[in-house]
């Protein structure tokens, strides 16, 4: 799955990948805040609507929650806290995108909050951007890469360091 | 889910090795018993041949020395004795690592083995291929009831019907008899039934064999020794004289066949099939009867099932059983009375599964006994301390996980017993204590948790040295007053060793953090009790599963949370007057004791206004009581335990969460972390005051 793909990448971030090679990725268009984000279709399990959340006290701001999804209970994470982005109230296009990582060698599945969710697309590494100025809070091992689509910037993220 | 064959053979032959090291611990004790020998010989014999079948040939090699120079043993030629019972177990664990990783496995080690085992058996002299025995004239001075000048012997033959789907063919046994001398055999047709009821692989034909032959009766039994807990099998020698030999004898069962018509064989079933029963134990002895019966019960009671299954089992009926929480929440939120009916019946019945499934996974903690009493054998061997080992408890039951989990933490406690706690036999004899030292193990119930306790009676804490050694490590500062207990915690603390020398055991400090940690995982806590000059004794305090519990489900602001039902003591009302008096302090008066409280709406950060008539549920972890004050007591709560993911492991209050009837999650708190939590705020309280 996604972690092939990880390690043919140099984790450079910012700096990015070989250009000589074009690796084609199925992403699922995810928007949080102003942004939108690639995520690998490669992690995704599922896309459900709301549902309850349990409040977990003492946990990392930006795994603030628990969810029952299918019998099992998974973390929820908001990745706006993450990022230092400014929290927005639920609307009715808000989503959890379930997905899988690889953290430390075992798979670990969670729930992202997400705004929006766009679409299922294919982005190639061939249209890839140097990393524009994203403002201060943006930390560069976050970013796989920065990419293009509809002539807009697209975050491709590395989860299994956001999350670590 | 399909395990290969091979695979098969692996765990066929890891609890026949761990029943041959109990036989064999068992028989460096009783070293007369002919019946633990036979079992070793047995699981021996059995390992070599499915081992070759597998092709686990430096196995079927090995294990072939190794059976034939016990076999010596077992013709009572010699006494087993302690040194034969630790080059046995050596021989054992050769055996393993050939099984698990024969690539690895240096052939010397086997042939230093084999040499020593026979030289012990047979003082050097004895023959290495150690097979002289069976003709020798003086077998009969072994204990064995043989009779080499027997005639022959007459062999009564009855195998359980299901032995051909078993993959048994009786023939080829029975030409296995012909092998050992001239047979006359003679089928037994009692019972079998009329033609249009015969299942051809249902085997109900009995035989009768008279054997000319000066063999012993153990040969007779070995033929059988692969389906003997399949079979009766009676032998009794022949009377005196030279029965003559029946010339049809291959004839006669065909013969029977086809002289039994379909229709007489039917009108005599009735009575054949009484008569069988009684026929057939009045030739084999009381006591071998008794046997009999025993395995019989024991091979239609027991079934083998991959431990997965009955862990997606549990997960099933874990399932199951939210639903159902569910059902009953719609049912009597309802007026339909049929409806409420029928939740009713599911709750009662998803109640009943989920006991028996978790009966299903409960093992008796004996199945981990006997790993130590190998451990006892070779430390006490290794740092000459001679120590009985006594276990208590066998029988008591606790989930397989559990069970599994608990087997380190053991290890490390009956390690440290034996170095740390009992005293060389100098130092006992100064004490007036017997040489041999004394650690038990012991296992029982308390309500619904286990108690796993190792005692020794060696010398006790040094209380002062533990105190020396934190004051070293910068623990405490000097004379600091601290009780006894308090002390003895810093056991518990990484890299806290005592020992002055380090040895390859013990003293390296780690291990009892180790054991700790592991037992807080699984919800326990450890007690640490010591009489000075009189012994140690360690005390864990386990739940009986890790699965279900039982909760108390409560309300703090918008949240609801789960206490496990066994750490609450009781809730009473937290009073106007009660808040009063505490005057803002963290304790409460509960019938005369101060107990410290949490207000939880504070450690959870709720929002909203706290209820009116706040609960306080006075919870204990051992010997220490804490409040927790909540702002409504829902109810007991059917708790499915599910652990909290990796990404949540740096969140302490809560030990797992779980799925409330309406689809929620909740958490499970922890109440051991809460306790210590309030303990520490109960002594920032008090310190201020004091200064």
């Amino acid at each position: 799955m996604s972690q092939a793909q990880m390690q043919t990448t140099p984790q450079a971030g910012a700096i990015g990948l070989p250009q000589a090679t074009e690796t084609r990725l199925q992403v699922l268009m995810v928007g949080l805040g102003n942004e939108i984000f690639a995520v690998e279709t490669d992690m995704v399990r599922e896309i459900i609507d709301p549902v309850p959340v349990t409040r977990v006290a003492g946990a990392r701001a930006f795994l603030p929650a628990l969810v029952n999804v299918r019998g099992n209970v998974i973390p929820l994470a908001d990745l706006r806290i993450r990022f230092g982005m400014p929290k927005t109230q639920a609307t009715a296009d808000t989503r959890i995108v379930v997905i899988e990582v690889d953290i430390d060698g075992d798979p670990v599945t969670l729930g992202l909050l997400a705004d929006k969710v766009y679409e299922v697309t294919e982005i190639s590494t061939r249209q890839m951007q140097q990393t524009p100025r994203l403002g201060s809070h943006w930390r560069p091992e976050f970013i796989r890469f920065i990419t293009k689509w509809n002539d807009e910037f697209v975050i491709v993220p590395d989860m299994s360091r956001i999350l670590d | 889910m399909e395990l290969d064959p091979t695979e098969t053979f692996r765990q066929e032959a890891a609890e026949l090795l761990d029943s041959l090291e109990t036989v064999l611990l068992d028989l460096g004790q009783t070293p007369q018993d002919r019946d633990l020998i036979d079992a070793a010989f047995r699981a021996l014999h059995t390992i070599k041949g499915s081992g070759a079948m597998f092709g686990f040939d430096k196995v079927a090699a090995f294990t072939h020395d190794f059976e034939t120079a016990f076999d010596l043993i077992r013709k009572g030629k010699i006494d087993a004795n302690h040194d034969i019972v630790t080059v046995s177990l050596s021989a054992r664990d050769y055996i393993r690592t050939l099984i698990e990783d024969p690539d690895s496995t240096d052939p010397i080690i086997g042939e230093a083995i084999v040499e020593e085992l026979q030289r012990l058996i047979g003082g050097g002299s004895a023959p290495a291929t150690g097979l002289a025995p069976v003709g020798e004239p003086e077998a009969a001075d072994g204990s064995s009831a043989e009779e080499p000048a027997q005639a022959g012997w007459s062999i009564e033959i009855a195998f359980e019907s299901d032995i051909l789907r078993n993959g048994t063919n009786p023939l080829v046994l029975l030409d296995d008899l012909r092998a050992l001398g001239p047979c006359a055999v003679e089928a037994d047709l009692d019972n079998v039934p009329e033609l249009g009821a015969l299942d051809p692989e249902s085997c109900q034909i009995a035989w009768k064999v008279t054997l000319h032959s000066s063999c012993s009766k153990d040969e007779i039994e070995d033929v059988f020794m692969f389906v003997r807990d399949e079979m009766k099998l009676a032998i009794a020698p022949l009377p005196g004289g030279t029965a003559p030999l029946y010339p049809e004898l291959d004839m006669s069962m065909p013969d029977a066949v086809e002289e039994a018509p379909p229709r007489v064989a039917a009108a005599e079933k009735p009575a054949a099939v009484k008569s069988r029963p009684e026929a057939s134990p009045a030739a084999s002895s009381a006591p071998e009867k008794a046997e009999l019966g025993r395995r019989a019960e024991d091979k239609g009671t027991t079934v083998r099932v991959q431990a997965e299954r009955l862990d997606e089992l549990m997960d099933r009926v874990g399932e199951l059983v939210i639903a159902q929480a569910r059902l009953s929440q719609i049912a009597h939120s309802g007026t339909d009375l049929a409806i409420k009916a029928i939740a009713e019946e599911i709750e009662r019945l998803a109640s009943g599964l989920r006991d028996t499934t978790m009966g299903v996974r409960m093992v008796p903690m004996g199945s981990i006994f006997g790993r130590f009493r190998r451990l006892v054998h070779d430390l006490s061997r290794d740092l000459g301390k001679p120590v009985d080992f006594v276990t208590v408890g066998e029988e008591t039951e606790m989930d397989k996980t559990m069970i599994e989990r608990l087997a380190d933490p053991l290890v490390h406690l009956i390690r440290n017993a034996i170095d740390h706690g009992i005293e060389n036999a100098g130092d006992r004899a100064t004490t007036s204590k017997s040489a041999t030292g004394r650690i038990e193990l012991s296992a029982r119930y308390v309500g619904a948790q286990v108690l796993v306790t190792v005692q020794d009676d060696g010398a006790g804490l040094n209380t002062a040295r533990i105190r020396a050694k934190a004051e070293e490590n910068g623990l405490i500062p000097p004379g600091a007053n601290l009780s006894e207990h308090d002390i003895h915690q810093f056991l518990f603390h990484p890299g806290f060793s005592t020992a002055k020398t380090i040895s390859a055991l013990s003293g390296r400090g780690v291990g009892m953090d180790v054991v700790k940690r592991t037992i807080e995982a699984m919800r326990g806590t450890i007690d640490l009790t010591t009489i000075p000059g009189h012994g140690s004794s360690v005390t864990l305090r386990l739940p009986l599963t890790l699965a279900i519990i039982d909760g108390l489900l409560i309300r703090v602001g918008e949240a609801r949370y789960i206490i496990p039902l066994s750490a609450v003591e009781e809730c009473i009302e937290l009073t106007a007057e009660a808040e009063a008096r505490a005057k803002g302090r963290s304790f409460l008066n509960v019938r005369g004791d101060l107990v410290p409280f949490l207000r939880l709406r504070d450690v959870f950060d709720a929002e909203g206004q706290p209820d009116p008539h706040q609960k306080v549920i006075v919870t204990s972890i051992g010997d220490t009581r804490v409040g927790l004050v909540v702002d409504q007591i829902i109810g007991s709560h059917q708790t499915v335990i599910k652990s909290l993911s990796k990404l949540h492991s740096d969140v302490t209050m809560f030990s797992g969460a779980t799925i409330l009837g309406d689809g929620t999650a909740a958490l499970i708190m922890d109440v051991a972390q809460l306790v210590t939590l309030g303990q520490s705020r109960a002594e920032s309280d008090r310190t201020p005051e004091a200064a």
